[in-house]
């Protein structure tokens, strides 16, 4: 999967969970004062992207997906050490 | 006579939604009409339930309020936003400080729906697949909170909880804390969404619940000698409550006034109604006591009667025993003939249907009251609503737990 693929895909998660149009979720902008997503929606986000790419997304790190663009990147690189 | 208080609180705004409407304005016609909520549940969860009839809000609620927000919120919480904006917006959204502005929302079982959902996903999924928004949704101050947040209020959230009266007992709390001056406005009421497959089994395990399966809207019959218990509902009620002198300031006299309330418990038995009604008897002369009135004063009762046997005749004594000869001239209305019973919602709604009373002037008729009981010696409004002066009128409310509460409402000044 491309990450533009992968982009896409996850912009459809975040859709199906927080109902924010996926045209909408770009890279650049911050979960938290672009898209105004809380820390409890974005647990079920991750929750759901987990499920969608095959990948685990450890507590850890969900404090440190700060935009899309680092949540993209990090299932992209989960992907591949897959 | 009724006499002004020396701080008169005023009902400023009104809201419901109900299994006869989406908001109060149509709960109110359908009740008058003589309508019911009531309808067999067809749903596959029900199949097996010794129940299988109850009164659900006609209403879409992901469209009702904003998706993004109803995802976060269980559906007691939901029904809570709907009625809490009705009334908001009733009252011409009243300015004022947030610092003074409070909340009592009550739920007398909260988010059970969540609960059972959520254990399902425990079981079959896993705890990873758990929501992270199951504690808000099932915490009983989750809708007290959930309204406290879309408006702000900032001088306390509160949620009394004390089963079926819970409703009532966030009014009573509400005009206590604008009397004590620790508010000028308060958004209070109740709410509950509990029509689910373990609280339909455990009130038809206690025997409370009518098995009238086949005829779910001859169901709820409130001291009718064929009454056989009470057919669970689900909505929310609120109110907005504003110190006198906020409300004047500002152009508005209020839909009637919130005079006194009285709060007590039998302290007998954890389910069953005293059955010579000295608790519930005791609310409403505490009442009366609390609003400076007299049992002649009152016109017209919205008793609590659910349909149950035990609960009808002890309620119709404690009216005999707090109002005495003066009962005589009471119109009597049970209107969980057409509502259901909503639990903690009830005494909330049922208040805001005796504010419209006194208003309207008009006293809802009890439907499917077809041959009242002999042992209800009340002025009972059957077949068709009542026209009549209502300058004062009270709501009883009466919870598993002992609890009483009596709310006493006067004409606007």
């Amino acid at each position: 999967m491309t990450s533009t693929e992968i982009l896409a895909r996850f912009a459809a998660v975040v859709e199906e969970v927080v109902g924010i149009p996926a045209r909408d979720v770009t890279p650049t902008k911050s979960f938290t004062d672009d898209l105004d997503i809380d820390s409890l929606s974005m647990v079920e986000i991750a929750t759901a992207a987990e499920d969608a790419f095959g990948v685990t997304i450890p507590d850890s790190v969900l404090g440190d997906l700060r935009t899309v663009a680092d949540a993209v990147d990090f299932i992209t690189r989960a992907g591949v050490a897959a | 006579m009724t006499r002004s208080h020396p701080a008169d609180v005023l009902v400023t705004g009104l809201g419901a939604v109900t299994p006869l409407g989406a908001t109060l304005a149509e709960t109110w016609a359908a009740l008058l009409s003589g309508a019911s909520g009531a309808r067999r549940l067809t749903e596959d969860w029900a199949a097996e339930l010794p129940v299988r009839i109850a009164a659900t809000v006609p209403v879409d609620l992901n469209v009702a309020i904003d998706p993004a927000l109803a995802r976060t919120l269980d559906r007691s919480q939901q029904l809570a936003i709907c009625a809490a904006d009705e009334a908001w917006t009733d009252a011409g959204a009243p300015d004022v400080d947030p610092e003074r502005l409070a909340v009592v929302v009550s739920t007398g079982i909260g988010g059970v729906t969540t609960l059972l959902e959520q254990y399902d996903a425990l079981r079959d999924r896993g705890p990873r697949r758990v929501s992270p928004f199951t504690v808000p949704r099932i915490m009983p101050n989750g809708p007290a909170a959930a309204v406290g947040l879309r408006l702000g209020a900032r001088a306390g959230v509160h949620a009394p909880v004390s089963a079926c009266a819970s409703g009532a007992e966030a009014i009573a709390l509400a005009l206590d804390l604008i009397r004590a001056g620790r508010a000028d406005v308060v958004v209070c009421g109740g709410t509950e969404a509990a029509v689910s497959p373990l609280p339909m089994a455990a009130f038809a395990a206690m025997r409370a619940l009518s098995t009238r399966n086949e005829e779910p809207q001859a169901a709820s019959r409130p001291f009718d000698k064929q009454r056989d218990g009470f057919v669970l509902g689900e909505g929310a009620g609120v109110l907005v409550l504003e110190r006198g002198e906020h409300a004047l300031a500002r152009g508005r006299r209020g839909h009637a006034r919130l005079v006194g309330a009285g709060v007590s418990n039998d302290a007998h038995h954890v389910a069953a109604p005293d059955p010579s009604g000295a608790g519930a008897a005791r609310a409403m002369t505490l009442a009366l006591r609390d609003a400076d009135l007299a049992p002649v004063d009152v016109a017209h009762v919205n008793a609590h009667a659910t349909s149950t046997p035990a609960g009808d005749v002890a309620e119709s004594r404690a009216i005999r025993s707090a109002l005495g000869a003066a009962a005589d001239g009471v119109a009597v209305t049970a209107t969980k003939s057409g509502t259901g019973h909503l639990l903690g919602a009830a005494g909330a709604v049922e208040a805001a249907f005796t504010v419209l009373a006194i208003g309207a002037g008009i006293v809802p008729a009890i439907r499917n009251l077809d041959d009242p009981d002999d042992d209800v010696a009340l002025d009972v409004v059957r077949v068709a609503p009542r026209t009549m002066a209502v300058p004062v009128a009270l709501s009883n409310s009466f919870g598993f737990g002992g609890h009483n509460v009596a709310l006493a409402f006067a004409a606007a000044a």
